[in-house]
């Protein structure tokens, strides 16, 4: 996917103007958040706190020996006649799974929801050599239909209204224009199954991967994992390197946290783990089975200070409780991860002179680390991308300046005592008998759009002084 | 240099290793690690007192129907219930286990096939059922296809009472007692399809079936 990252505060900007993405994300707003704190209070609070720390240990044990737990995972994969492939870039997993394509003369590919697909580009490059593509998430088919990228990695769609659905299904199956949603979900059911029925072959991602059986499994609510990996004569899985897993019992730690953090849902309608090609006088099951493991960055992470982010399980809570997120929505931030998860992983694919504003685009309030099922320190992760970009010289020179000047007086206690004095005293004569700020000179951006509350017109140092003195 | 040394290679030097492999002592450490699993924290309705209560509870809220027989020979009769009063067609198809029951009895024509495309209702049995989640898991065999629980509108499966099992884990622990290694397809099924991709509004009934119906069997 082409990165538009770089375009960060434009776009924003943008999608704050657009009133129907407004209403639109409105609409979903606190559904998957309350959803969420309902199943854990149901699970218990003590036990989910164990359960996430249960899991943010497996993963970390698991990336400390990467290479070990891929080798064992390959090995029992490939005793079950699953085919590994290992794509170092991008391009390179293309290039793998259009090679398989060619080489058994596939002509119609069904999908099932794959963000690394959408990382790489990997439908771009198939519909290229002439095979067709049909994405069956009912999200993902909506997006492939309206030609966008997804702006959530658990409802892709989450950005579209329902007449605009109806739009795009009436230009699409050329029936009566209906807003009803079951009506608009079985026109999908309608037009997927015949793909379901006829394509060569099926493309999935992975949830994890189990080095114990050389399984790979999908998670989903809809059923169209399962017709992709069940009926094509060609199953073809596209994940990254860090979604191995050891154990089975691990798959089933991990389970209970990966719904109740994504939807609120205890489990989610279908759970499938796919081990190998079908057996001998089995009616159904794929008879080539490959698995498309990808770097693409992913070893940038590892051995790093960011490498906690590659615990992530893929369930999108950062996002749901991000206030950035849920003003701006996914496709402001320019790339296939949007939400705070994006703001560490797409500097670090992309290159951070690429999504220089992503990690500054978080106001730390740190509810995605508190929601996170993993424990990941996705505000320490971001404030050390700020660290790296200062570093570089690579923010705009007065941010630089006024951090150099910040940090100047904040080693000086009298001056900064003296300066903090001044700032309030102005701040709050600017803020007029309302206290707000209407327009700050040289930061426009802090009052476009809303006032800035002014301070009271005194420091809390001055404060403090004065009730100690009082005591 | 192939893809996967350059991978390991690199994983390897940015943690501290040299080389583009695992040494043997490394995968030895590992595959101690995988042979003894470790359980995970469990909410306590992962080890239910009561099973059965649980299950139909999570069956309940996961819009999964259920009914209790008394023995295999009168699953016929509960599929004829159950198919009559929704109005549904009078045909299955279903595992070739379920063949020599007595359908005709229950005016029910029942062919003992793999589903397609076209078939309303199939009918499936169980490899056991876990309460924890109101889930069953079926496991895919020439005997035991999935696509019957998948390609009809309508899902019927038979649970006994006696493979009920608490936990995930105990499910995937008599996985690995009974059967040595996963099959093909590892599926566990928790009600109807849904969707909520648009405007997360819940709808029954996405490319999976619209209705399960749990029958338990002692």
């Amino acid at each position: 996917m082409q990165v538009q990252s770089m375009h960060f505060k434009r776009r924003a900007g943008e999608k704050l103007a657009d009133e129907l993405l407004q209403a639109n994300l409105r609409k979903a707003q606190g559904k998957f958040v309350d959803g969420r704190a309902k199943a854990v209070a149901e699970f218990g609070h003590d036990e989910w706190e164990r359960l996430r720390t249960h899991a943010a240990d497996l993963r970390d044990r698991v990336l400390a020996n990467l290479d070990a737990y891929l080798a064992e995972f390959e090995r029992n994969a490939v005793a079950r006649g699953t085919v590994v492939h290992w794509a170092e870039t991008a391009e390179d997993a293309c290039t793998i799974i259009a090679d398989i394509a060619r080489r058994n003369g596939v002509r119609k590919v069904t999908k099932s929801k794959s963000m690394v697909s959408e990382e790489v580009g990997l439908n771009e490059r198939l519909e290229a050599e002439g095979i067709q593509v049909v994405e069956t998430d009912l999200g993902e088919y909506i997006l492939q239909l309206a030609k966008e990228p997804p702006s959530h990695i658990v409802a892709p769609a989450v950005h579209k209204s329902k007449e605009q659905v109806a739009d795009l299904f009436t230009e699409a199956h050329g029936k009566p224009r209906s807003t009803d949603i079951p009506a608009l979900t079985r026109e999908a059911r309608e037009a997927l199954r015949e793909h379901f029925l006829t394509a060569d072959m099926g493309i999935s991602g992975a949830n994890w991967v189990i080095a114990e059986t050389g399984t790979t499994l999908t998670v989903t609510n809809e059923g169209n994992a399962d017709l992709v990996t069940t009926m094509p004569r060609i199953h073809c899985v596209i994940t990254g390197i860090e979604k191995v897993i050891p154990t089975l019992e691990d798959f089933a730690s991990l389970i209970r946290l990966l719904p109740r953090s994504a939807i609120g849902q205890t489990v989610t309608n279908y759970l499938t783990l796919t081990t190998g090609v079908k057996a001998p006088g089995e009616a159904d099951g794929p008879e080539q089975m490959h698995v498309v493991l990808v770097d693409a960055g992913r070893t940038k992470f590892v051995g790093s200070d960011l490498q906690p982010m590659m615990r992530c399980i893929r369930c999108g809570a950062c996002m749901n409780h991000c206030p950035v997120y849920q003003n701006v929505g996914g496709h402001a931030y320019g790339w296939v991860y949007p939400g705070p998860m994006g703001s560490v992983l797409t500097p670090v694919y992309v290159g951070i002179e690429h999504a220089g504003d992503l990690p500054n685009a978080a106001t730390f309030c740190g509810e995605c680390a508190v929601a996170c099922p993993v424990r990941i320190p996705l505000p320490d992760l971001m404030r050390k991308l700020r660290e790296r970009q200062f570093d570089g010289h690579l923010r705009p020179w007065p941010e630089r300046a006024g951090i150099l000047l910040w940090s100047f007086a904040a080693k000086r206690p009298a001056l900064y005592a003296f300066g903090a004095r001044w700032a309030a005293r102005v701040a709050s004569w600017l803020g007029g008998r309302k206290g707000l700020i209407h327009a700050l000179p040289g930061l426009d951006g802090w009052t476009k759009g809303r006032d800035m509350p002014a301070p009271a017109g005194r420091t809390f140092r001055d404060l403090y002084r004065e009730r100690k003195g009082r005591a | 240099m192939s893809a996967r040394d350059a991978i390991f290679g690199r994983i390897r030097r940015a943690q501290g290793r040299s080389g583009s492999e695992p040494t043997a002592s490394e995968l030895a450490a590992v595959r101690e690690t995988i042979a003894a699993p470790v359980t995970g924290p469990r909410p306590a309705f992962a080890t239910p007192a009561d099973p059965v209560s649980q299950f139909l509870k999570e069956c309940d809220r996961l819009g999964t129907t259920h009914a209790r027989v008394d023995s295999p020979g009168a699953v016929p009769r509960e599929v004829a219930r159950y198919l009559a009063e929704r109005q549904l067609a009078p045909r299955i198809a279903a595992w070739p286990a379920f063949a020599a029951l007595d359908w005709a009895g229950a005016g029910i024509a029942c062919e003992a096939r793999p589903a397609n495309g076209t078939d309303p209702t199939g009918l499936t049995g169980s490899f056991c059922a876990i309460a924890e989640t109101g889930t069953v898991l079926l496991l895919s065999s020439p005997e035991e296809p999935k696509v019957n629980a998948l390609l009809p509108e309508t899902h019927l499966c038979v649970v006994s009472r006696a493979r009920l099992v608490g936990a995930m884990e105990e499910a995937l622990a008599l996985v690995r007692r009974e059967r040595g290694s996963l099959p093909r397809a590892t599926f566990f099924v928790s009600g109807p399809s849904r969707t909520a991709d648009i405007e997360q509004t819940i709808v029954i009934g996405a490319h999976g079936p619209y209705r399960v119906h749990v029958i338990m069997t002692p």
